[in-house]
């Protein structure tokens, strides 16, 4: 994706893109602009606010139910001494979840969305007023318990997590491809409950996400027995590694599918400056 | 249902494109949407049905060009029409493929009916 307009040009849609039929005595103006263009120039000043406090963040996506929040609990338990942690939870209403957090005493900021099914970068913008940025090192972002939406919406972050629990079924890769296409870490989750399930097979679920041509690590976890929690603990950590290595050669990470496309660098209508304090 | 949202941020941009060109009135606005970018195009264009009443495009025509997914194969440089939820070349069965076409979400032209005195 283009930095600085966000949009979707590539050498094989360009010709489609460009072409026009043009109408007698009406003005054609070509645009070429990402429809999500105001919320990936939040995005890019979120993430920005984010490399300079140089504090990873990470997108956790799931349906309602999976186990986002039981994660949490599980991660900050482990890693509260040895890390700086904040969550900022998204949910239509009930503030449970940050209760819960907030208990593992570590920060955690509600964002109630009412009636909307994803968090966007605005949103996000305004909770990082209500984070010490400079004093974290991990920043979760809880997002809306949702298949669909989430994954349209870069928020400035680093690195999607999607999880997927046994109770779902192994075909929700091949079901919600724009979720799963988009993760770069794939946790299923609740696998203590596997054997009272005889239609889930682990086997499946990832061959459905490798169908989709992601190549994304997958991670069997359970927050009631432990399960895998070692190997999420070690990607976690190889991730802040990778991310501080990026940002000493002056480089962000970017979270699957929110690359930079140099083919087309159109400025925007209403080019925005954000200025940010070193 | 983020089409909603999505069509306020499209009609803005149509909204100052149209200003800046001084038309009178817009009359066509064609958006490319790709059936992996993750918006229905049934919703965006009632969503966008709703939202123009009142504004300078309350007339115009909206035109979705839905692209396919297609693919590149890095590995055998093969590009070939996919299905939403099979991305591996079909050919050789690799993972090292580049979607160069099916993610789109871009609002392509704007026609503007432009008084000229």
């Amino acid at each position: 994706m283009c930095n600085t307009c966000g949009c979707n040009i590539t050498p094989g849609n360009h010709s489609l893109v460009m072409a026009e039929q043009p109408k007698n005595g009406v003005t054609t103006v070509s645009v070429l602009q990402n429809l999500l263009s105001h919320n990936n120039h939040q995005a890019e000043h979120n993430r920005a606010h984010f490399d300079v406090s140089k504090v990873l963040v990470i997108n956790l996506m799931s349906s309602p139910g999976s186990g986002k929040t039981a994660l949490l609990e599980a991660t900050i338990k482990r890693l509260r001494d040895s890390l700086k942690i904040a969550v900022i939870e998204g949910d239509l209403e009930t503030e449970n979840d940050t209760k819960r957090i907030q208990a593992q005493g570590v920060p955690a900021y509600q964002i109630t969305t009412g009636t909307a099914c994803h968090l966007d970068a605005h949103l996000v913008h305004t909770a990082l007023h209500h984070l010490a940025l400079e004093n974290l090192d991990l920043l979760f972002i809880e997002n809306v318990g949702n298949l669909v939406c989430p994954a349209s919406f870069d928020l400035g972050h680093h690195r999607n997590v999607v999880l997927l629990s046994v109770t779902e079924g192994d075909d929700k890769p091949a079901k919600y491809p724009v979720m799963f296409r988009s993760a770069d870490l794939m946790l299923i989750s609740k696998t203590d409950l596997l054997p009272h399930l005889d239609d889930f097979s682990l086997r499946k679920a990832a061959q459905n996400l490798h169908n989709l041509a992601n190549v994304a690590p997958v991670i069997e976890f359970s927050s009631k027995d432990g399960e895998g929690m070692d190997a999420w603990i070690v990607w976690l950590q190889t991730e802040i590694a990778a991310y501080q290595a990026l940002l000493l050669n002056k480089q962000t990470q970017r979270p699957k599918i929110q690359q930079n496309n140099p083919l087309l660098d159109s400025k925007p209508n209403k080019p925005k400056f954000y200025p940010v304090n070193k | 249902m983020h089409e909603l949202s999505l069509c306020d941020d499209l009609l803005s941009q149509v909204i100052v494109i149209a200003a800046q060109h001084n038309a009178q009135s817009v009359e066509s606005i064609t958006v490319k949407i790709g059936v992996l970018a993750g918006i229905e195009p049934l919703l965006l264009e009632n969503a966008f049905a709703m939202i123009k009443v009142g504004t300078i495009a309350e007339l115009a025509e909206f035109i979705m060009e839905i692209a396919p997914v297609i693919i590149l194969c890095q590995n055998c440089g093969i590009s070939a029409e996919s299905a939403t939820n099979h991305l591996l070349c079909k050919s050789c069965q690799s993972p090292e493929t580049n979607l160069i076409s099916g993610d789109e979400l871009i609002l392509a032209s704007v026609a503007l009916s432009v008084q000229t005195h």
